[in-house]
């Protein structure tokens, strides 16, 4: 069996899928040159108020309630990748046949999926939850299931053996439209069967099936009786099956350049969940998001757009926590510009899967963690957030702040736990665990663990004024701070260090720890001399 | 006439009150019945069945304990309480920060995810990875003014090294001078920061540590802080795994913090005087350096921890406790 997903006004669904409120509004889809734009496509609504295709924008100027846009090439491309994914979701057979057209096989699928009615249903939904209304066909053969979506509306499911009989009742208008791109590529080949039909007094496929063949292939050739076949439901073909393309992406062109974050941030949202929802259907999360705006003051001096990638620590699939993310980054990083056009593009990848355990230790939720993350970068400023990472080097203190992505420990050896368990005593009262719940590994490392003493740093150093007796230093003044003065009573150095003199930026430095007295008692320093200029700084103290 | 007692009642014709059926044991009696029935009944309602008499209340469970990594502390103030905010308090050269890595060392050593806000920008990596701090489980947040990164300068001016545009180290040729930042407002502003950040990270839960540096603040910007801001982040770290620890001069949470340790360095007590004996060499006749090796003073640091406050129900054994620090190079 096979079914047919058709998006009846595949270019105004297009466009509805962002713009949800005009459901409810006649709206009439432009194509062309302005001021030659010619209406394209209608919605039902559109059709009740007696709009017409082919009329031009000065024509439809005497209706006041009609939303009309201008035809968008992205979003078709957008809609017609979400019906491929729904229909993905299904089955891995199917046709890409034409925009806003799917066709797919159903062999198989019923131990799987429940009875073909079902299915057909299911398909609808899922179809609908994306935004789309869809007509489902179910038949014995795809042309004739491509046959039956274009001529009945909802779901229609038609028994094998009884085409001919359920498809006899649709006009012969239906048919040529259905494969109007195999027939007849252009307008005037379809008007030509139209007229030679209708000169025969055959409206309904019934007739047309009704023909003898002889006399039909003796005046109409060999598409006469190929259609005549369709007609009957009776061809048979197999289907031009498509390897699906893991792209999920999604854009929109807007009428009115955007300047303000809060409507762009409404768009986003809509994108967000369309890309969340494609992923979810298959299975997969986003690992990157690319967010590509083009500029309406970018166009004329010819540069390309504004892009921003969010790279995230581990896939994830949270609309919300996607659109707060791209919130974040974009006060951030302004554009600087009105925005005329947004393309929003994920990288998949598979879903995070950890089992926790039982007795592994509290771990941040990794998509709380990256909008905590990315909430303290607007508060403190960019780079100065994030994990520190000493560089391979003999330059004192060069670090590097990374982002902050930790590692979940891997679940323990069961086994191990357990015996581990059995040491501790779990009765004894939990208020006394510091020294208990690890007592075997502090009797272990008693000896060793010791507190090292740690320096504090000066960003940046303080500029000091040392007096020097027999090069050595003997008094200080801090030159931005008047409290860190004094004679020093205690000094230890120096130690030398030099490095980097081929480069350009070449370093060599004297370093001494001194104590200097102060009202707390005493306190130590680390003082630095660097030989190349010959200043002298206060670098941290010890604490 | 006789004197006979005459009780009013029967003078009156009316039986006596208390008839023996009526004695007060029966009345106690009664009462109780109908005290259990009325509760039986009460009991029965749904929207009270969850209702507990205050006298069948537990106390509070004590909070998890993890160890501060110095079994000393760990002795002294039982560990570091999770879910309780523990104050560091001490002055300059105290041994507050060693005390404070060291237990961010031991989280991370176990697996936690720990965050470290530094109002002052004060943290050395160099010294936290010396103390066997994971540095890729910390979370390091530099509060501070909102500045574009500095290209390193070139050499002819500063010394840097090359360090592309990821590097924001020590500079370790020739510092920067400083500006003048000690301005009230520039504490104002990282404090800010830091308030906002610690409200950030407290919400986001997951944190097995989280430190607040606040050992560089001047103690009357410190104490600008609201008290208001405590007893939130009191309330926020309650019932959480989270661990959070404040680092400052003087104590400026109040009743917000359930343990609060005061460390000192004991060098400038006791050697004081021997400091002072080269410190007049060093002012009169040419140093002697040798008579203070390097290592004596910044090896086996010791630091004394005293208990100034505990809000937790542990009774301490001691009120202080001393311990030895290492320098970073000693095995």
């Amino acid at each position: 069996m096979f079914a047919c997903i058709f998006i009846p006004d595949f270019s105004v669904q297009a466009i509805l899928r962002f713009e949800p409120e005009l459901r409810v509004c006649p709206v009439a889809v432009l194509n062309g040159r302005p001021p030659l734009e010619k209406v394209v496509a209608l919605n039902e609504r559109a059709r009740q108020t007696g709009v017409e295709i082919g009329a031009t924008r000065s024509q439809l100027e005497a209706w006041e309630n009609l939303a009309l846009r201008a035809r968008s090439e992205s979003q078709e491309i957008s809609a017609q990748a979400v019906l491929l994914d729904c229909a993905q979701s299904f089955s891995p057979e199917m046709e890409d046949t034409s925009p806003g057209t799917v066709l797919l096989n159903l062999a198989g699928l019923e131990p799987l999926l429940g009875p073909l009615p079902k299915i057909a249903r299911d398909l609808a939904q899922r179809v609908s939850h994306v935004g789309l209304e869809a007509n489902i066909a179910v038949t014995a053969n795809p042309d004739a299931a491509l046959l039956a979506a274009h001529g009945f509306s909802g779901v229609t499911l038609i028994p094998e053996g009884h085409e001919a009989e359920r498809l006899g009742n649709l006009p012969v208008d239906v048919l040529l439209e259905s494969f109007s791109s195999s027939f007849s590529s252009d307008a005037e080949e379809a008007a030509r069967w139209v007229e030679t039909f209708d000169r025969w007094g055959i409206r309904k496929l019934r007739a047309l099936a009704a023909l003898p063949e002889i006399p039909v292939s003796e005046r109409l050739g060999q598409q006469g009786l190929r259609l005549q076949k369709l007609a009957r439901g009776a061809a048979s073909r197999n289907l031009r099956v498509l390897e699906p393309q893991l792209i999920f992406a999604e854009s929109v062109e807007l009428e009115y350049p955007i300047v303000l974050l809060e409507p762009l941030a409404f768009l986003l949202n809509r994108m967000l969940e369309q890309v969340c929802a494609r992923l979810r259907a298959r299975a997969l999360a986003a690992q990157e998001l690319h967010l590509n705006l083009d500029l309406a003051a970018a166009q004329s001096n010819g540069c390309a757009s504004f892009t921003r990638t969010l790279r995230l620590p581990t896939p994830m699939l949270d609309a919300k926590v996607f659109l707060k993310l791209l919130q974040l980054d974009l006060q951030a990083h302004p554009p600087g510009a009105p925005i005329v056009k947004i393309h929003l593009a994920a990288e998949p990848a598979r879903p995070r899967a950890l089992q926790s355990g039982l007795f592994q230790p509290v771990f941040p939720e990794p998509e709380k963690l990256e909008l905590t993350l990315a909430r303290i970068a607007g508060i403190v400023g960019e780079g100065r957030v994030g994990a520190v990472e000493l560089l391979d080097t003999h330059r004192e203190g060069a670090f590097a702040v990374r982002r902050f992505a930790p590692v979940e420990l891997p679940p323990a050896d069961p086994k191990a736990k357990q015996s581990g368990n059995r040491k501790k005593d779990m009765s004894r009262p939990e208020n006394d665990s510091a020294c208990q719940v690890e007592e075997k590994f502090e009797e272990n490392a008693k000896e060793k663990m010791s507190a090292v003493i740690a320096l504090r740093l000066f960003r940046p150093p303080l500029g000091a004024s040392v007096t020097l007796r027999e090069a050595k230093p003997v008094r200080l003044r801090c030159l931005q701070r008047e409290d860190i003065a004094g004679e020093i009573v205690w000094i230890a150095g120096p130690w030398r260090s030099s490095g980097d003199w081929p480069e350009q930026e070449g370093w060599s430095r004297e370093e001494w720890d001194i104590a200097v007295s102060a009202e707390s008692g005493l306190v130590l320093y680390r003082l630095v001399q660097d030989k190349l200029s010959g200043k002298w700084f206060l670098e941290g103290m010890y604490d | 006439m006789s004197a006979s007692p005459v009780f009013s009642s029967a003078v009156m014709g009316r039986p006596f009150i208390f008839s023996p059926r009526s004695s007060p044991r029966s009345i106690t009696e009664k009462t109780a019945k109908k005290t259990s029935e009325i509760l039986a009944q009460v009991g029965a309602l749904s929207k009270l069945a969850a209702i507990v008499p205050a006298s069948r209340l537990d106390a509070r469970p004590s909070p998890e304990m993890v160890s501060s990594g110095i079994p000393q502390l760990d002795s002294l103030t039982g560990g570091l309480a999770r879910g309780c905010l523990t104050e560091i308090c001490g002055t300059a050269s105290s041994g507050r920060t060693s005390v404070l890595l060291f237990a961010l060392a031991r989280a991370t050593q176990r697996g936690e995810v720990c965050a470290l806000v530094d109002a002052s920008d004060a943290f050395d990596p160099v010294s936290a990875a010396a103390a066997g701090m994971e540095l890729s489980r910390l979370l390091w947040v530099r509060c501070g003014e909102k500045y574009p990164l500095r290209k390193p300068p070139s050499a002819a001016l500063t010394g840097r090294g090359k360090t592309g545009d990821s590097y924001q180290g020590m500079p370790s040729g020739i510092p920067q001078a400083a500006g003048n930042g000690c301005g009230f407002s520039r504490w104002e502003s990282q404090l800010g920061q830091m308030l906002k950040v610690t409200d950030l990270l407290l919400q986001s839960n997951g944190f097995g540590m989280i430190a607040l540096d606040l050992g560089d603040v001047p103690a009357q910007n410190a104490r600008r802080i609201p008290l208001a801001s405590w007893f939130r982040f009191r309330r926020a770290v309650e019932h959480t795994p989270t661990a959070l620890l404040v680092l400052e001069r003087q104590p400026i949470a109040g009743s917000c913090s359930s343990v609060l340790v005061k460390v000192s360095g004991a060098r400038s007590q006791v050697s004081g005087k021997k400091l002072s004996a080269v410190s007049r060499q060093l002012s009169g006749n040419p140093p002697m350096h040798s008579e203070l090796a390097h290592s004596e003073l910044l090896d086996q640091f010791e630091i004394i921890a005293e208990l100034l406050c505990s809000r937790l129900e542990r009774k301490p054994v001691q009120s202080t406790a001393s311990f030895k620090s290492r320098a970073a190079w000693a095995e």
